[in-house]
């Protein structure tokens, strides 16, 4: 009798020293179907899904493949299982054609017939509707159109299994929308399909079952038909959330920083902001929207110094009233003149803190120079550092921990309690709960609105266009490096933000 | 639908953490493994009993009050070398010229007691010395660091071509200090009056030696523990990003901290030269500055580890030069001893981060 699971996993259990990632992991994934995973960061989603890859081994626990029990030990046996995995990072040549990229690797004969190889793929894109075209270089593409090569490069393998993780964090609605139109092709064409995600309302609309996981453990297996974006979100957390972001009105709102005319180009020399202008005000959240790479990190970088600008000026107005250009100056400099302004950077633990270092000493990096002796003052950073785990409750064993050793939600909270301790009147953040749960997420959303509050002007580039709209007074949408318009995000919706964020949309709602 | 496939033998996989009991552990087991392995290559050459082998090396590291003192020497070069590229590693600065800047600190020494040796007093003259070699290791510290901060350059080729470059000024200068002539040494410098040597203290000729590297030990645990530039040069050795969002003027730092690791390393050529040697030749670094890159890693960057490190390494090196004179085999058969030691000590940092498992016998559904 034919099996009707595609996969069957049976008491999967992998441990990273003291870890355990998954624990004793039971679930099935049926033919023609498409199963999403869904669970907080950190829920053991990717680590399962790995194994299923070849990448990492199983330490108890058996695999199931069409009713067979297997063992994958590589990537190469996960492909000879009809196992095909879609990974965040893509791993493409950017020189070589679509349809090189998706030859590479294979055996084949020594006469290599191109030709034949893209109409072949022609067909298969044809088929699923996928619009590919298989002699465009990589380099000439988009995100998104790189994905549709990755995906294609697992099918022209002949897998039958494809496990996407989380393939619409990089795309636009509009994108997300067509590659939610290629995969209900391919459940049509008896494909399964497994979808690591954390997005709720993109699991409701797509998946026909949705398995949950908590904590590296497997909670259950719902339909999705009969599953809401609570009942979902309570068996991921464990417990009732109440996912409400208390918005106010803007109050005290004044010029804090005004950007006229920036541009700036990165390492490589090429142009990443152009001719930026736009204004932020105390007492708003300016919320930062836009594909990934669009130049988020140089508008924020070039404010906070850190970024070496080519034309244009940056002007910042104290509550004072007094305007001081800090264009062309470095983060010291603006320190110097007593201009107090937080930064958490997207980088967390590459540029906001020092993974190898203990609480106290990451403490430090924003206040080490204080006090004019040769010997750095380790007690007020200590304190600080205490005050910061008492109240924002991080989970640590002690200040001399290192943060590399602390969950993503509890190194944020460390540098985000850091930078606010600092009393800013602008603060910046870059992606503030990528990678959190969603407990840790509203803490940050609730100190974002305390200092909103408080009068600074907060600045905040986001990922998630539903979270912008109902956490920001405005939204400033970047297009490839130029600003596309600031909305108000109230009246805004986010088909317009994505049609702005490709450049489709010719409205340029200045809203000055 | 495919072929049959198994269980690798043996999976390695990464610790998350280890006891460090347990990492001492491994690494004394591997000390001890070393001198079993080191010992059968001595017995398969020697035909001798490993007993007695062991024997001849304590015999020949303190055996005797000169050997035991010369012992000591050799550990306070090795142990300022390393102190010296402590911060410079730190900084992941890998600077791995340090046996150049040995040689520049030992010809500025040798310059010193030649040519001013008989002209000022004895005090003055070591003050002298101190200030030149440190100077000169550091000018030879400088150049890379200055090269590195503002164009970039790499730093692992550039300190490596500067050992040559010093070997070559030392050679230079051979030429024109040779003693006796045509000899192509520079043989004893002021042996007659003993004139920039290290005098002796607390009664012992290498008594200053040991103050002069217990106190450089002593102010490097402090500069790099409690120090703002100590915390400094941690943070940019970490991540230069985070650096500049700190605000650290990261260029300063790589320019400072190379000069202070020149420094120090430059003041260990005196000490071999005007402490130990009373004299210059191009093997006067003679390998340690590498050697003390080993002492540093495996310390940890932990000063005080470093004393235990470079002591046991000079131990053992000491005691293969007698066991080989003992058993009639050349010179090389220390670097053979000294070789089987590293590889195991530093092997053992494998197991030290990684766990190996092996293939579990599962009898079920088979």
């Amino acid at each position: 009798m034919e099996p009707v699971n595609a996969i069957e996993l049976r008491g999967v259990t992998k441990r990273f020293g003291e870890v355990v990632a998954n624990d004793n992991v039971s679930l099935a994934v049926r033919k023609g179907e498409i199963l999403s995973i869904l669970g907080e960061n950190g829920s053991g989603k990717t680590t399962l899904m790995n194994m299923l890859s070849g990448i990492y081994f199983p330490d108890e626990g058996e695999i199931v493949v069409n009713g067979k029990t297997v063992t994958i030990r590589s990537p190469k046996d996960s492909f000879a299982l009809g196992i095909g995995m879609i990974h965040q990072h893509f791993k493409l040549i950017p020189i070589l054609t679509a349809a090189e990229n998706i030859i590479l690797g294979l055996p084949g004969k020594g006469r290599l017939n191109l030709k034949q190889i893209e109409n072949e793929i022609r067909s298969l894109t044809e088929q699923y509707g996928f619009e590919l075209d298989p002699t465009q270089k990589i380099y000439d593409m988009s995100v998104s159109q790189k994905q549709t090569v990755e995906i294609v490069k697992v099918l022209y393998r002949g897998a039958d299994i494809l496990i996407l993780d989380e393939p619409t964090a990089v795309l636009t609605p509009q994108e997300t929308e067509k590659l939610f139109a290629v995969l209900r092709n391919m459940r049509r064409a008896g494909k399964s399909i497994i979808i690591i995600t954390h997005k709720l309302n993109e699991v409701l609309e797509l998946s026909d079952r949705v398995a949950v996981l908590r904590k590296g453990k497997y909670i259950a297996t719902v339909e999705t038909a009969g599953a809401t974006v609570e009942s979902l979100t309570e068996m991921m957390v464990g417990e009732k959330v109440k996912l409400d972001i208390n918005r106010t009105e803007p109050a005290g709102v004044e010029k804090r920083i005004e950007m006229r005319g920036v541009t700036c180009r990165n390492k490589e020399g090429l142009k990443v902001l152009k001719e930026a202008s736009f204004t932020a005000y105390s007492g708003e959240i300016l919320g930062v929207a836009g594909i990934s790479g669009s130049g988020q990190k140089e508008l924020l970088e070039s404010i906070a110094g850190l970024q070496p600008i080519e034309s244009g000026e940056i002007l910042y107005d104290s509550p004072e009233g007094k305007t001081e250009k800090i264009s062309s100056m470095k983060a010291e400099e603006i320190k110097e003149l007593g201009i107090a302004l937080s930064f958490v950077p997207e980088d967390r633990l590459g540029m906001g803190l020092v993974a190898s270092m203990d609480l106290t000493d990451n403490m430090m990096i924003r206040s080490y120079k204080e006090g004019g002796h040769f010997f750095a003052d380790r007690k007020a950073p200590k304190k600080l550092a205490e005050e910061i785990v008492d109240k924002l409750e991080v989970v640590t064993p002690g200040v001399e921990t290192p943060v590399s050793r602390l969950s993503g939600g509890n190194v944020q909270k460390i540098l985000v309690g850091r930078e606010i301790a600092g009393n800013p009147t602008v603060l910046m953040v870059a992606y503030p709960v990528r990678g959190l749960d969603i407990n840790s997420s509203y803490t940050i959303y609730n100190l974002l609105n305390e200092q909103k509050q408080k009068g600074v002007a907060v600045i905040c580039v986001g990922e998630d266009l539903d979270v912008l709209l109902e956490l920001c007074d405005k939204i400033l949408v970047l297009n490839s490096g130029r600003i596309a318009g600031v909305v108000d995000a109230r009246e805004t919706t986010k088909e317009k933000l994505g049609l702005m964020m490709t450049g489709s949309g010719e409205e340029k709602q200045a809203n000055e | 639908m495919s072929k049959e496939v198994k269980e690798p033998l043996v999976r390695m996989t990464k610790r998350d953490t280890i006891g460090t009991a347990k990492a001492w552990g491994i690494r004394l087991a591997a000390v001890l493994l070393s001198l079993v392995v080191a010992g059968l290559v001595i017995v398969a050459i020697t035909k001798q009993n490993p007993i007695q082998v062991y024997l001849g090396i304590v015999d020949g590291a303190v055996g005797t009050n000169r050997r035991a003192w010369v012992t000591v020497r050799e550990t306070l070069a090795l142990l300022c070398i390393a102190i010296g590229l402590t911060p410079a590693f730190k900084m992941k600065f890998w600077n791995i010229g340090a046996e150049g800047q040995i040689l520049m600190g030992g010809t500025a020494t040798a310059a010193l007691m030649i040519y001013a040796g008989d002209a000022l007093p004895n005090w003055l003259l070591l003050v002298l010395i101190f200030i030149a070699s440190a100077a000169a290791g550091l000018i030879w510290g400088l150049i890379p660091a200055v090269f590195k901060a503002y164009f970039n350059t790499n730093e692992t080729l550039f300190t490596l071509m500067l050992n040559y470059v010093a070997m070559q000024i030392v050679t230079f200068c051979i030429v024109f200090w040779e003693n006796p002539a045509g000899s192509n040494t520079v043989g004893i410098i002021g042996a007659a009056g003993q004139k920039g040597w290290f005098p002796s203290l607390f009664g012992n000729i290498y008594g200053l030696n040991v103050v002069i590297v217990l106190i450089l030990t002593l102010g490097m645990y402090i500069y790099m523990k409690y120090s703002k530039q100590g915390y400094e040069i941690a943070v940019v050795g970490e991540s230069q990003n985070t650096a500049r969002y700190a605000g650290i003027n990261v260029k300063r730092v790589i320019i400072r901290t190379m000069m202070i690791s020149g420094g120090i390393c430059g003041l260990a050529g005196s000490l071999i030269v005007s402490g130990a040697s009373h004299t210059i030749s191009t093997s006067t670094a003679g390998g340690r500055g590498f050697t003390a890159i080993i002492v540093a890693w495996m310390s940890k960057f932990n000063p005080f580890a470093m004393i235990l490190v470079s002591a046991f390494l000079v131990f053992m090196q000491q005691g293969a030069i007698q066991v080989a004179s003992q058993f009639g085999l050349n010179e090389n058969a220390s670097d053979i001893i000294t070789g089987i030691l590293l590889f195991f000590l530093i092997g053992c940092e494998f197991f030290i981060n990684y766990k190996l498992e092996l293939r579990k016998n599962r009898k079920e559904g088979k």
